[in-house]
């Protein structure tokens, strides 16, 4: 955390600063995906659809943000 | 069975969900968004598999695969292809329940990038994981009937054997193993990998497959929607051949005309 008030993360391997307090679903949001059509873990762990806009991005938080695509 | 449309009153089912088109396609190595859907409307299927990959952070307007294809109408079958472990393949595939919100997945644990065989010992280890889980896991695996009865056991909903390597082409190597594994099974049992070209196909439902699951074959055709025609047709031709009862092989002539009256 920051005088800024922004948290450093990593999200799909590269580092970024988001703002403190910012929830997964406004995060996912604000980098231009629609919550619906993603999956999300943190640090490891899926984080279930319902509670994404219930869970705040902590500092150190390793993000992977997911989505179907064309595979056999 | 329906004498008009035989291949529409065979349907099969996998873990209580029940499909009419016995051919799965995979999504991978198309020119275009555009085609794939083409070729997934030519070829019937009812079920197409699909990866779990990052989404591009740089760029979210990349086109996404559900714009072409729609999950509503067709089933999406996540794959955990490019695991190489049982814990990544797990951890993809809770990614993937969660981006799809359902437990009917496809498990393949590979062993070596050259061959992309499966590892066996990682991949029953993941199906117990995955089914104590929830997950209903259709297994990619070897052609070994003994490593099929395993992963029965451990809870898997279909068993998939390679027929060759993913990719390859080659067509089904070991016909005897797979009847064996067909015939050992008490659940749906698919040629998954190695077909190259539509006998191929129709050779896995002549030995009693309940269906065929490929992607570079009908991809990497120059015409993927015309092969995805010949794919349709040929599972449904090997099914009909498979269910009517082949004749009998000998080793000598048996003349189809009567021999009576001749002049």
């Amino acid at each position: 955390m920051t005088i800024d008030h922004t948290v450093q993360v990593r999200i799909n391997g590269e580092h970024r600063r988001v703002n403190e307090g910012i929830s997964i679903a406004e995060l996912v949001s604000e980098l231009g995906f629609d919550p619906v059509r993603v999956a999300v873990e943190r640090n490891l762990e899926v984080v279930p659809r319902s509670t994404l806009r219930d869970v705040a991005v902590e500092d150190g938080d390793e993000l992977e943000i997911v989505r179907f695509v064309g595979g056999g | 069975m329906n004498v008009e449309n035989p291949v529409k009153a065979d349907r099969w089912s996998v873990a209580g969900r029940s499909f009419t088109s016995r051919l799965i396609v995979g999504t991978g190595k198309y020119k275009s968004l555009e085609e794939n859907a083409a070729a997934v409307e030519a070829s019937g299927a009812e079920i197409v598999t699909v990866a779990v990959r990052r989404v591009n952070v740089s760029n979210p307007n990349e086109p996404m695969l559900t714009d072409f294809i729609d999950p509503k109408k067709i089933t999406y079958l996540p794959n955990t292809a490019g695991c190489f472990t049982a814990d990544d393949a797990i951890r993809t595939l809770r990614l993937a329940r969660e981006a799809g919100g359902w437990n009917l997945v496809k498990l393949e644990v590979l062993g070596e990038a050259k061959t992309l065989y499966p590892d066996m010992r990682e991949t029953l280890r993941a199906t117990e994981v995955l089914v104590k889980e929830g997950f209903e896991p259709m297994v990619y695996c070897v052609d070994d009937p003994i490593a099929a009865k395993q992963l029965e056991e451990a809870g898997a909903v279909a068993i998939m054997p390679l027929g060759a390597p993913i990719g390859s082409g080659l067509g089904i190597q070991n016909r005897v193993t797979i009847r064996l594994i067909v015939e050992g099974a008490g659940v749906p049992v698919l040629v998954d990998a190695g077909v190259g070209t539509a006998s191929d196909a129709a050779q896995a439902m002549e030995l009693g497959c309940d269906g065929v699951l490929m992607n570079t074959a009908i991809a990497e055709a120059k015409d993927p929607v015309m092969m995805a025609r010949a794919m349709k047709a040929a599972v449904e031709a090997g099914r009909l051949a498979y269910l009517s009862g082949r004749m009998q092989k000998r080793r000598y002539a048996d003349p189809s005309s009567p021999l009576a009256g001749l002049i």
